[in-house]
């Protein structure tokens, strides 16, 4: 807890001049992220922050020792130089690009690594912190190292803004952007440039390592919360910053902990929350949409039975036992309740307490469960009449359309059969002229209102335990 | 495109046609596509590019539009070259070219065809929006102008393509395969459009999957397959010899050839 407020008191200049440095990384990053998914070049990312290892050995190799200007010149290089060695692999060979990847980024690591051993071995260069640049270490960097890669990345950001709308539209619809004249190539170069020099600016913090998913992982976090490329980069960039504030905080507290790991652990776990909570998107929203709908597909369907008993006796004025309803269903005890509940707060069903007990259609709940025969026989017609499936294979189908079709595609199909009276089945296609009555006479309907004023059919409201 | 003897000539807004391509060829991998290809369109035409599937229709346009690399040939808008006069065609391409995931909505892909009358890094002005709206109630989808574009069906992602080249108010519009997949009601507002556009004096071309709809829509057509079988009015060029010339087998000298050169590169390949 001390260390906490010691360390976000921000007295020590040093923790200052080291948060500056991770958050202005992280907001670049998260934001240039954003281009580098949705063009689906996240993987060239990782390829270009593990190719750019020997360019760092080699700075400590020239400068004999650590050296932020150096560093950043190597680094870079090599970054670049991977860039432009995978894009030749896959424009002149049969290589797919997915090989090409992986070969330079383990090939261009493998020679850092060989690199790296060779001045630990030798020893004629001071190589102190050379092993930061693995994982990261915020924490080593000094001075003049926050002011070069802070600077780095803030000029990242700067660019990535004025650019904003080239970058969506070359990101977006390239054809396009090339039709009305864009330059796109020289915009494409100018992403990639980018992406290789914010890469760049996170050896020291992030190390080579993992630097690629403070480009990846913010990003598709962001992706979860909105539909606009403007937001995405922003929430990124607040991703990536928070990451950037962890993983100094880890530094500062555990000197001998690397920062990139907790810079990435930090990431994903945002990752995993965006998964679990977004909005729409969420695993959890998701959910419960998928739960929606199997509600609203059984209370539908316990509608439709309602319908079809009324339909087979010609009589609206019957009682339905909730036990056949369940018979005829096949639904668990706990979810016919669900749904008689929900059917019944609706007012589309009632509950009658007498001996039998049981359920009437209202005539809301009549008129919709016919709504939902209608549109399951139109689409019988439909199949059979347009797209010659036999009779016997158009029910299942028509099952599970029933509780998909909107009023508008009813209104076409009605349009295209030509509203027909009856389905393939020989059944008749009950319309909402026909008033409430499935079928028979309008003698029927009179004697039910009077059977319904009589005693033993007293309407329950709060008929919830009749499921059973 | 290139340089070309054409080129140098005055060029002559009244005298030259919108849209003329020369001797354009192209070639993927070496195996030729297009070959020989070419046209010109007057102001005020509605053409239809038809063809059987692989005879080079959507390359036709791009390599005119210069999208993709030609082996030779040249584009000239009003008597200049392409390059110059960019800002006087609308190019719709296919709706499956793009990913329609992609976090932007409605009005932001209609703003794109407002680009051409930016500055670079220029933001798009009130008076963008205000025409990007305007065409997409003549697309009759200003409604959804907020609308993130993965939730609109295939005919309303047409729509909004099309309201993207309306917004870049052009002369000449080259449209791949607009009428492909889309709702019967899109394609009504689409072909609508069309004939207004080419009422309204500017010179419409549109690759095209239905051969029926033709004659009753377009007043052009070119009947390509791989080379450019017939260019012209449609009543003139729609005869039965010359379809049978475009849709009839591939066993003429022309695709033996074709083959042949695939087969040379892989006997090439196998050798290196």
């Amino acid at each position: 807890m001390e260390t906490l407020i010691e360390f976000f008191s921000l007295q020590d200049p040093n923790i200052r001049y080291v948060l500056a440095g991770t958050i202005l990384l992280g907001i670049s990053a998260g934001a240039l992220g954003c281009f580098a998914i949705l063009r689906r070049r996240a993987l060239v990312g990782d390829a270009v922050a593990h190719a750019i290892l020997p360019g760092v050995c080699l700075a400590f190799i020239f400068a004999g020792g650590k050296d932020p200007f150096m560093l950043i010149l190597g680094a870079f290089f090599f970054g670049l130089l991977s860039m432009v060695t995978m894009d030749f692999i896959s424009r002149n060979s049969r290589i797919a690009p997915d090989a090409s990847i992986g070969m330079v980024l383990s090939v261009f690591f493998g020679f850092g690594v060989v690199l790296l051993t060779f001045i630990q071995t030798t020893g004629f260069v001071d190589q102190s912190g050379l092993d930061d640049f693995l994982f990261g270490q915020a924490a080593a960097m000094v001075g003049d190292d926050v002011l070069v890669f802070g600077g780095l990345s803030a000029m990242i950001l700067v660019v990535t803004i004025i650019v904003f709308k080239e970058l969506k539209l070359v990101s977006f619809d390239p054809s396009f952007a090339q039709s009305i004249g864009y330059p796109v190539k020289r915009m494409e170069f100018l992403l990639a440039l980018l992406m290789v020099l914010v890469i760049t600016a996170g050896i020291q913090a992030v190390g080579v390592v993992l630097m690629a998913s403070m480009l990846i992982i913010p990003a598709a976090a962001a992706r979860y919360w909105t539909d606009s490329l403007r937001i995405m980069l922003l929430i990124a960039a607040g991703v990536g910053a928070l990451s950037g504030v962890t993983g100094s905080f880890i530094s500062y507290t555990a000197p001998a902990m690397p920062t990139g790991p907790w810079m990435v652990v930090s990431a994903a776990f945002v990752f995993f929350l965006s998964f679990l909570l977004a909005p729409g998107r969420g695993e959890i929203a998701r959910y419960f949409q998928k739960r929606n709908f199997s509600h609203k597909v059984a209370c539908e369907n316990i509608l439709k039975t309602l319908y079809s008993m009324e339909e087979e006796d010609g009589r609206t004025d019957r009682v339905r036992p909730g036990k056949e309803l369940r018979k005829r269903r096949h639904l668990t005890g706990r979810t016919m309740k669900q749904v008689l509940s929900s059917l019944l707060r609706r007012k589309l069903i009632t509950y009658y307490g007498g001996t039998p007990d049981g359920y009437m259609l209202t005539p809301a709940g009549r008129k919709e469960a016919k709504r939902l025969v209608r549109v399951h026989r139109l689409w019988e017609q439909y199949l059979s009449q347009h797209l010659q499936i036999a009779e016997d294979h158009v029910h299942e189908d028509a099952e599970s359309m029933e509780h998909l079709i909107t009023s508008e595609i009813e209104a076409q199909l009605r349009t295209s059969l030509g509203s027909p009276e009856l389905d393939p089945h020989k059944s008749r296609i009950p319309y909402d002229t026909d008033e409430s009555k499935p079928s028979g006479s309008a003698a029927e309907e009179d004697s039910k209102k009077s059977l319904a004023g009589k005693a033993g059919y007293k309407p329950g409201e709060k008929g919830k335990g009749g499921a059973s | 495109m290139s340089k070309n003897p054409a080129v140098m000539s005055t060029p002559d807004r009244a005298s030259n046609p919108p849209l003329e391509v020369h001797d354009l060829t192209v070639a993927y991998d070496q195996k030729p596509v297009l070959w020989d290809i070419d046209f010109e369109l007057p102001d005020g035409s509605l053409t239809a590019i038809v063809g059987p599937n692989g005879a080079g229709k959507s390359t036709l346009i791009k390599a005119a539009m210069g999208l993709i690399p030609a082996s030779s040939g040249y584009t000239l808008i009003y008597g200049k070259p392409l390059d110059k006069q960019r800002q006087l065609v609308a190019y719709v391409p296919q709706r499956e070219s793009v990913d329609w995931n992609f976090p932007i909505s409605v009005m932001d892909v209609v703003l794109m065809g407002r680009y051409p009358h930016l500055r670079l890094f220029q933001r798009p002005r009130r008076e963008d929006r205000e025409i990007a709206m305007s065409v997409l109630a003549e697309m009759g989808m200003d409604a959804y102008h907020k609308r993130q574009i993965s939730q609109l069906s295939g005919g309303q992602q047409q729509r909004v393509f099309l309201a993207r080249a309306l917004a870049q108010d052009a002369n000449i519009y080259l449209l791949d395969e607009p009428l492909a997949g889309v709702d019967a009601a899109t394609e009504e507002v689409i072909f609508t459009k069309m004939k207004e556009l080419r009422d309204g004096g500017k010179a419409v071309v549109v690759v095209h999957h239905d051969l029926q709809s033709v004659p009753g829509n377009f007043d052009r057509a070119m009947l390509l397959n791989l080379r450019m079988v017939a260019s012209g009015p449609v009543a003139e060029i729609f005869t039965d010899e010359n379809l049978q010339k475009t849709y009839g087998g591939r066993l003429n000298i022309l695709s033996q050839m074709i083959e042949e050169s695939r087969q040379q590169r892989f006997v090439r390949e196998a050798d290196s």
